[in-house]
């Protein structure tokens, strides 16, 4: 459809990488937190486009690469119970104890299941009655809501053998975590489109108000991107911080409202875990009281083990923003897509795996 | 995993609507889009579930925004 792909236009990109270029009048560091945004920026060129002044970093945007070593570890465990496994195919490759992947479980015999949605996962339950089906729920705001709304069927529907192993992330608690680190040097935020679709414009404010960060809701067609720097650059210039939503066909202000009382009804804050940054407070969802008979973590009374970080990488770091990834001393040499050592070398939205691509 | 694509509504049935992007036709659930869409509209699709109804006029505003040169003022 040519409306859509009219944001991808060359001759307008050109126009508006001129006038990005133009008002660019120092170096301006910003940082995306959205792996779909990392892979947007690298696929589409751009990143070779930008002017050397402005520097990409990317922040801790992919759900896959921030799922703590300690939740893979508890996955893992889980496969080997007694249960139907159900994930995105993105957790199939992620490292484990031992070195091993969900892949290499399933290989072995365990039984997991590569599902699309998480109403997928609900379906494989029902047609599997003597089967107890645990859905491994990682993804941030955007996902949870599906995961809700699913779970809200499965209980209408007295769905008795259909579990949730909740990892879920949020993203504005990471950002604050991020902008008090003295170490991280970003001046703008390049915001996440579909995160931002469910919780809207206002949980994003403080940035501004408290930190006098500019950051800017973006799209995620080159147009999209490129007149999001393009604001941030400037209200970097004017002296200004603020929110500006510029992917307006998709957000609105105040979100998806039915998503989010959806979201509400099933899950409540708590602490979570994030590889390389650590406990964050109300950074994660767990479920309310009344679904504990769908929470795998209450049904099969798991504990978080104690697992030691992956030896040599560097994905904290990566996901903190704090150094690229060819600056991992394995990257490439030891850490390559087809045998990655970290998860941001697995997922296609990891930064290693990106810089892996389309790098030089 | 975040990947959510817009796709064309075909038709719908109860909670459920037939979506279509590049020729590949596709089931989503409805139970979470907080404008229910119409046949011909455009949804943002993510992990089997519609989040968001694409607003048209909006997506036009953006884009004569680009012809007109950016020059946004910042309010
Ligand atoms: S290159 Fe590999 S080892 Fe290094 S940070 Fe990335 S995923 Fe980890």
């Amino acid at each position: 459809m040519n409306l859509l792909n009219q944001f991808k236009d060359a001759k307008l990109c050109k126009q508006v990488l001129a006038e990005l270029t133009a008002e660019l009048k120092a170096p301006f560091r910003f940082m995306e937190v959205c792996g779909t945004h990392t892979v947007a920026i690298f696929q589409s060129g751009l990143r070779s486009l930008f002017p050397e002044n402005l520097i990409h970093v990317s922040g801790p945007g992919c759900p896959v690469c921030v799922t703590h070593e300690k939740e893979v570890a508890l996955f893992f465990e889980l496969a080997k119970k007694d249960v139907i496994l159900a994930t995105f195919g993105d957790l199939m490759r992620v490292p484990g104890p031992d070195k091993k992947s969900l892949k290499d479980l399933q290989a072995e015999g365990a039984k997991i299941k590569v599902v699309y949605s998480p109403f997928d996962a609900l379906t494989l339950a029902r047609e599997n009655p003597l089967a107890k089906v645990v859905f491994i729920g990682v993804g941030f705001e955007t996902t949870a809501p599906t995961i809700a709304a699913t779970l809200k069927i499965a209980k209408k529907e007295k769905v008795k053998n259909f579990f949730v192993l909740c990892l879920h992330k949020l993203v504005p608690p990471a950002l604050r975590a991020l902008v008090v680190d003295p170490q991280l040097k970003v001046e703008g935020f390049l915001l996440p489109g579909h995160v931002s679709a469910i919780i809207g414009v206002k949980p994003y404010l403080f940035l501004a108000k408290e930190y006098s960060i500019p950051a800017v809701i973006g799209g995620f067609e080159p147009l999209d991107i490129l007149q999001a720097l393009y604001l941030l650059v400037k209200m970097k210039n004017e002296g200004k911080a603020e929110i500006i939503n510029s992917y307006k066909r998709v957000v609105k202000t105040e979100g998806n409202v039915k998503a989010q009382e959806v979201l509400a009804e099933v899950f409540q804050p708590c602490a979570a875990l994030w590889r390389g940054i650590g406990e964050i407070p109300e950074s994660g969802l767990q479920l309310r009281e009344k679904y504990a008979d769908f929470d795998a973590f209450q049904v099969f009374d798991l504990q978080f083990p104690e697992v030691p970080p992956l030896k040599g990488c560097k994905c904290g770091e990566v996901l903190k923003g704090l150094i690229r990834p060819d600056e991992c001393p394995l990257f490439k040499k030891v850490c390559t897509p087809q045998h990655p050592v970290g998860p941001c070398m697995v997922s296609t939205e990891g930064s290693c795996a990106a810089y892996y691509k389309y790098s030089l | 995993m975040c990947l959510a694509v817009p796709m064309e509504v075909k038709s719908i049935v109860g909670d459920e609507a037939e979506v279509e992007v590049g020729g590949v036709k596709n089931k989503v659930r409805l139970d979470i889009i907080d404008e229910r869409p119409e046949v011909g509209d455009f949804v943002i699709v993510h992990a089997g579930f519609a989040i968001r109804r694409l607003d048209r006029e909006e997506a036009l505003e953006t884009l004569k925004l680009f012809e007109k040169g950016l020059n946004i003022e910042l309010t």
